[in-house]
């Protein structure tokens, strides 16, 4: 598990109120942790912050949205992570 | 303060687009229907109607910040604290400051304060949509320039 995965997971224990042992690198954020996109709202906040960058939110969506990406890509715990890992390298480069 | 129209303000009286930061004034009204239940013969401004101040103030201020492109709603309220009543005739200065932009939504901390004193607080989330028709739209843009806000200047 990434440095990355544990602080998300621990982010998304406090702010939903999730048993932290239940949040996994292949947890669905929505499909299995059951977050809803208030909730992800203050998710994001908290990633934003402690990460320092800013979750292409808007740019998901739309990409789901359009049948150019599933939920699964940016969603899935795991996916999620390595999304900030790279929003993470690209705010250095 | 025109409580029954939800028109919380009375205008801004300072909107530092660059710095993030606002400050409005609002006058609570002699009499409004709502101080006859909240309450009767103890006319209070109800504490929801403070934070709806405080949303209102620093709403503006995300408007302004998007260049009146897009209209924050009302979406989260955390750490709201009201430290004191507020009665018919007070005279406020609410301010509110931008602390995070982030995509679809932004973090604003507010406080009111009167006679320079704070009197209430709160933390608002706000989800950043499209207008939902020009008309709308208009309607913001025209009770911003009642407001004092230089729309000209901040719009796109």
């Amino acid at each position: 598990m990434s440095a990355t995965f544990d602080k998300v997971a621990d982010i998304i224990a406090e702010t939903c109120d999730i048993p932290r042992e239940n949040i996994k690198p292949e947890s669905h954020a929505i499909n299995d942790l059951e977050i809803d996109s208030l909730d992800f709202l203050d998710i994001a906040f908290a990633i934003d912050k402690t990460f320092g960058i800013k979750l292409p939110l808007e740019q998901w969506t739309q990409e789901v949205n359009d049948g150019k990406a599933t939920t699964d890509q940016y969603f899935v715990l795991n996916n999620l992570s390595q999304q900030i890992d790279k929003l993470i390298a690209a705010k250095g480069a | 303060m025109r409580l029954e129209y939800f028109q919380m303000i009375d205008r801004i009286v300072a909107l530092d687009v660059e710095a993030r930061s606002i400050r409005s004034f609002c006058k609570v009204p002699e009499r409004s229907t709502i101080f006859e239940g909240h309450f009767p013969g103890y006319p209070l401004l109800p504490g929801v109607l403070q934070i709806e101040c405080m949303a209102q103030t620093a709403g503006w201020l995300v408007m302004a910040r998007s260049g009146f492109d897009a209209m924050p709603f009302l979406a989260g309220v955390k750490d709201a604290k009201f430290r004191t009543a507020v009665v018919p005739g007070d005279e406020i200065e609410f301010e509110g400051r931008v602390v995070h932009e982030g995509s679809g939504f932004s973090v604003a901390e507010c406080k009111g304060r009167r006679r320079g004193k704070v009197i209430c607080e709160t933390q608002v989330l706000y989800r950043i949509m499209p207008f939902p028709n020009p008309e709308f739209r208009q309607a913001i843009l025209q009770r911003a320039a009642e407001l004092d806000v230089s729309v000209k200047e901040l719009s796109k």
